[in-house]
């Protein structure tokens, strides 16, 4: 099989904030009954942590799960274990209506740290980035400008976006611009 | 700018978030109705100047559809409801007498 690579290679700016491209990543959708013992029982033998509560993401010791509508969950693993995690989910859950998809490879994933980086995030998604109201572990499905994303802040203050892979570019494009050095508007300053 | 909050994933989402779906509670009439029927099914929305029924879609969100009470002359929101339901629950019915007494929308009334 031919090297799997990512969309943007890890490319990478550093401006207002550092815009990272964090390479691959092991994605899974998984929609079922989140009330299910044995839907409860599947995630947390995925990722080793509980189905989330509404708009958060919840770590565990072999990935996280998040909360993507009130039937879906992003399960995010390692980039090879995915599709073992699948058919182990596949199989957890045979005699649940479900489905398990392994989508790594339709993603592509961001990160933006720094002082700014609530800044440059709030010029190009429509979502209130005031401390206090998105905080670490909150999770959150949106638009950035154009493109659908989904991003989560983590414990150290870095935001990480989880879009198409085929608007990697446009995405990667967009968050530099919101970084650019000269750009400031220093609202959560 | 229009703000609702969706009942599913309980975000205050803005216009550019969400999709409008048009005339809300439709009773679809296909195979086996008549053509007139059919024809006022297709054709004749509501298009009221005051309170409205509508569904909208948490496009750029959840994804889920959902139902919009509101008021076409003020932009006002009354509230945000379940798409599981074929007509608008009492708390909403309430909510909207409350500010427009005496309102009716199709079969609907206050």
């Amino acid at each position: 099989m031919s090297k799997a690579v990512s969309a943007m290679n890890g490319a990478s700016f550093a401006g207002l904030a550092k815009v990272t491209e964090t390479g691959l990543g092991g994605m899974i959708t998984l929609r079922g009954d989140f009330a299910s013992a044995k839907f409860q029982t599947a995630v947390k033998a995925a990722t080793g942590t509980q189905v989330p509560a509404t708009r958060k993401i919840a770590f565990g010791d072999r990935g996280a799960a998040a909360w993507m509508s009130p039937d879906e969950l992003l399960l995010l693993v390692d980039y090879d274990s995915a599709d073992a995690v699948v058919a182990k989910l596949s199989e957890d859950l045979a005699t649940e209506h479900h489905m398990a998809v392994n989508v790594s490879d339709a993603r592509a994933c961001f990160a933006v740290s720094g002082d700014a980086a609530r800044e440059v995030i709030a010029k190009v998604a429509p979502v209130d980035l005031e401390a206090g109201q998105f905080e670490a572990g909150d999770f959150r499905r949106t638009r950035f400008a154009q493109v659908a994303g989904a991003f989560w802040l983590d414990e150290t203050g870095s935001f990480h976006i989880v879009c198409f892979r085929s608007v990697a570019v446009y995405m990667y494009d967009l968050l530099c611009t919101a970084a650019h050095p000269q750009s400031k508007v220093g609202i959560y300053a | 700018m229009l703000i609702l909050e969706c009942p599913y994933c309980g975000v205050r989402a803005e216009e550019t978030e969400l999709h409008g779906g048009g005339e809300a509670h439709l009773k679809r009439f296909g195979p086996g109705s008549t053509d007139d029927e059919f024809h006022d099914y297709l054709f004749m929305k509501e298009n009221p100047r005051g309170v409205h029924l509508e569904r909208w879609r948490h496009v750029n969100g959840c994804g889920k559809w959902f139902h919009a009470a509101r008021c076409t002359q003020t932009l006002e929101v009354f509230g945000t409801y379940s798409a599981q339901t074929t007509e608008p629950p009492q708390e909403i019915k309430d909510k909207i007498s409350a500010k427009r007494p005496g309102w009716t929308w199709r079969e609907f009334k206050g």
